[in-house]
């Protein structure tokens, strides 16, 4: 995904790096204890690994290949804070160190490359193993499907950049399409792939497994949150709704039906989206703007609501380390 | 998607650029990329004027065109989307070699593609001039936090021997006939991956044992490195600051 | 004479259960070599990461030179002991050479041009000076090996704990290593399979099986003691000697 300088335009660039820049940010706070200790060492070397895994080609169809992401991978072995700041530190150093993306372009980049998978993609893993029986499998299944849905929910949260930085006249319904598509195929191999390397880790290592932890406890499983995650999804859904009501009376539909009965139709369109918050590109020309919006809003709504998710278990889990702390002793060396 | 790629581009030379202290080529990079990105895209000599620029500076930096070409491929598949755009564009259709293609669409063509390609070039001689290590100290110097610049400390020490190990494994599976082409072929590979992550992280534990051992008690030692001097950042800001005046000229223009 | 290091009934156990150590004794001389051998899985690793601190044992006691390792003495006893691990790539984690020697001596405080002698001298003192401002990955095994060795040189330790210093040498590395350990004042624990690279280092010789030790006496003694070795799953190399060798050792040249 590694996205060029000016793909998406400056404002977008500014709004996604400070979107990013604040992920990170609570992922360092959330990390804080943990890297302290030996999490650096460890931290950097599963970043080498995660690199390491993106040049590594496995087969798809007929002989094609392709390659992991690893997103949710590293959110599942590291847990949510430390698996985002590891694949942000990738994706920074491809960019300065190898010129694989676009220095200004690194706002968007970490966000849909490391923020969105790795908190979407935990958030997913959480829910899914709620589900799913507590045993190996049930965390090999949930890492599977939780990091092949990283991957969509990376597509969507690029589409849903384009509707408001296109820079050139490609619609929303076209990039959408285009991209979710193309990453739900992608997403298979992610998932698949991902899923298999947690099992083989599981099988030799289970304590190194951060999204299994409770597998190794005897204690019954800690229900938390299911409350939690309820509101915090209400409010979540309630603000984006009231954004997009906002934006829909923005939307003059009254005065549209004025300007079409008075032969202006043309603009008065351009009058509205001068108003919107959307790039003229990405709303133009589309036949049925409502029906794109509303993708839009609720691909906005699902990413913004797994990665709210996620960051909201990356701080709780801060709180359960420090108490686990205590009683486990630390391992080194076998 | 792109892939990531093992090598560095960092080329051993001994000219000014190189010699310049790094936090002042990270800002100044930053700074260029962000002036190139909000250039209008119809002010066309500015760009040219931006790619004079960068054609100094990498002269001055002793690399060679061909280098900077080679690495501009990276870009490739961007490129090939932005050669999309003009036919799956709405708007205007203009006739381009008898095919009508959309006059909006070529312009935002344009605007990827020229803005992709100094942007990796600003890139590449960023790298090329920088090694890796002092490019991450160029970060630290530019107040990102520690942990992130040690996290990517040790993962550009250990890249190399962790992409070894999962080639070495790779090449054994092979040795043993394993040539999978179809995605559900594909457990051993996970499987070897998996057993890579362990070794990694026990690496890691190892790699901390050997820090506590000489003293290591959670905080990086400073080592003292020459900062930046005045004179430094007034040297290495001037292709920034000629492209941030370009810039100014051509949005106050357009 | 107080001891360089004197370990008392150290016991530890893994995480998972695995007994590692089950009441080791072991003392050492100020200025002695001796070399540890044992099989796979012995605890020889568990050991050396206990010189230092890096484990610590569920009983017994570590003592440096008269100082006890405990809490507060614990980031003395590690600038007394030095442990030289078994794969130099764990011990060499940062960019440059010069960085790597200095970690050391900048974690215990040095600054500046202290620091930078502290670097040249331990650099010189294993031959590796024009290697200062490579990187530790561009190194041969040999010269890894030496600058690891350097890295710790550099906390002017007491006594130098080495694990398995000869695997991956060649016989040319292996030589360099052998004289420059030859040339060290230090006490050392030697841990290696190698043995004749323990006849020729080590005077003394422990062999550590199940956590104890297991035998301890001159290392001619011992490596000509065959069945003593087969009981502890250790061979000498084909066609080696001990008591020929160890006479051509004390002859110079």
């Amino acid at each position: 995904m590694h996205a060029p300088d000016g793909f998406l335009n400056a404002g977008t660039a500014v709004a996604t790096g400070a979107a990013s820049a604040g992920a990170i940010g609570v992922a360092l706070r959330q990390a804080r204890e943990q890297l302290l200790d030996k999490q650096v060492p460890l931290a950097g070397l599963a970043a080498a690994f995660i690199f390491a895994a993106q040049m590594f080609n496995f087969p798809v169809a007929g002989g094609t290949t392709g390659h992991l992401i690893g997103g949710a991978l590293a959110a599942v072995l590291l847990g949510p804070a430390v698996g985002a700041l590891v694949v942000t530190v990738v994706v920074v150093v491809q960019a300065l160190a190898f010129a694989d993306g676009g220095l200004t372009a690194l706002g968007y980049n970490v966000l849909n490359m490391a923020v969105v998978p790795a908190f979407g993609g935990y958030a997913a893993f959480v829910l899914l193993r709620r589900v799913l029986p507590r045993s190996r499998t049930g965390v090999t299944v949930a890492t599977g499907v939780a990091a092949g849905l990283s991957v969509v929910l990376s597509a969507m949260a690029f589409s849903v950049q384009w509707l408001f930085g296109a820079t050139a006249p490609v619609p929303f319904d076209t990039v959408f399409v285009a991209m979710v598509g193309v990453h739900t195929l992608i997403g298979i191999g992610e998932g698949v792939i991902s899923a298999l390397t947690v099992g083989a880790v599981l099988a030799a290592r289970p304590d190194l497994v951060y999204g299994a932890r409770d597998l190794e406890v005897d204690a019954p499983r800690r229900r938390i949150g299911t409350r939690g995650f309820v509101v915090a999804g209400l409010v979540v859904t309630l603000l984006v709704a009231m954004g997009v009501s906002q934006l829909a009376v923005d939307e003059p539909d009254g005065l549209e039906r004025v300007a079409i009965d008075q032969g202006f139709e043309e603009s008065a369109r351009d009058h509205a989206l001068d108003r919107s918050m959307f790039a003229d590109y990405a709303t133009a020309g589309v036949r049925n703007e409502s029906v794109s919006l509303a993708v839009a809003g609720a691909a906005g709504v699902a990413v913004t609501l797994l990665v709210g998710t996620g960051l909201a278990l990356a701080i709780r889990g801060r709180g359960r380390d420090e108490r686990d702390a205590h009683r486990a002793p630390e391992r080194t060396h076998a | 998607m792109g892939a990531g790629h093992a090598h560095a581009l960092y080329v051993h030379e001994h000219s000014p650029v190189h010699r310049l202290p790094p936090e002042v080529k990270v800002a100044a990079a930053f700074a260029f990329a962000a002036a190139v990105a909000v250039t209008p895209r119809e002010q066309l000599w500015a760009f040219a004027v931006h790619a004079g620029t960068l054609a100094v500076t990498a002269r001055v930096g002793r690399l060679r065109a061909g280098f900077v070409a080679t690495r501009m491929l990276v870009v490739l598949p961007f490129i090939a989307f932005a050669f999309l755009i003009p036919f799956v564009a709405s708007g205007d259709r203009v006739d381009v070699l008898g095919v009508a293609v959309s006059r909006e669409g070529l312009w935002g063509a344009w605007n990827i593609l020229v803005k992709a390609l100094l942007g990796v070039t600003v890139s590449i001689l960023l790298a090329a001039t920088t090694p890796i290590p002092d490019i991450l100290r160029g970060l630290e110097r530019l107040r990102v936090p520690a942990p992130l610049t040690t996290i990517a400390m040790f993962m550009v020490r250990y890249l190399e021997l962790v992409a070894a190990e999962l080639g070495r494994t790779r090449t054994a599976m092979a040795a043993r006939g394993y040539n999978p082409r179809w995605l559900w072929q594909s457990r051993p590979l996970a499987t070897a991956a998996g057993a890579v992550f362990i070794r990694t992280y026990e690496r890691g534990e190892r790699v901390h044992a050997a820090m506590l051992s000489r003293g290591y008690r959670g905080a990086m030692p400073a080592l003292g490195h020459p900062v930046a001097r005045a004179r430094d950042w007034r040297v290495g800001l001037v292709p920034a600051a000629s492209a941030a005046v370009i810039a100014t000229i051509a949005l106050v223009a357009s | 004479m107080t001891p360089a290091l004197s370990l008392a009934g150290l016991r530890f156990s893994y995480p998972d259960g695995r007994e590692a150590l089950r009441g080791l004794d072991l003392i050492v001389a100020p200025g002695e070599r001796v070399a540890v051998l044992g099989p796979n899985g012995a605890g020889k690793t568990t050991l050396a990461l206990h010189c230092n601190g890096v484990l610590r044992a569920r009983a017994g006691s570590v003592t440096v030179d008269g100082l006890v390792l405990e809490d507060d003495t614990l980031a003395e006893i590690r600038r007394r002991v030095a442990l030289v691990f078994q794969d130099a790539d764990d011990q060499l984690f940062m960019p440059t050479v010069r960085e790597d020697v200095a970690f050391g001596p900048a974690n215990l405080g040095l600054r500046d041009d202290d620091l930078q002698e502290r670097v040249v001298h331990s650099l010189a003192a294993v031959g590796m000076s024009d290697a200062a401002d490579r990187a530790p990955h561009h190194l041969s095994g040999g010269e890894k090996r030496r600058v690891a060795l350097a890295t710790v040189l550099a906390m002017h330790p007491d006594v130098l704990v080495l694990d398995e210093p000869t695997a991956d040498l060649d016989p040319l590395g292996r030589r360099e290593l052998a004289e420059i350990l030859l040339g060290l004042p230090m006490a050392q624990l030697v841990i290696t399979h190698d043995l004749p690279f323990a006849l020729e280092l080590c005077t003394r010789t422990v062999i550590i099986d199940g956590g104890r030790v297991a035998a301890d006496g001159p290392t001619a003694d011992i490596l000509a003691d065959e069945t003593m070795l087969q009981a502890h799953r250790l061979e000498l190399p084909f066609a080696f000697d001990p008591r020929t060798a160890a006479r051509r050792h004390r002859q110079p040249g």
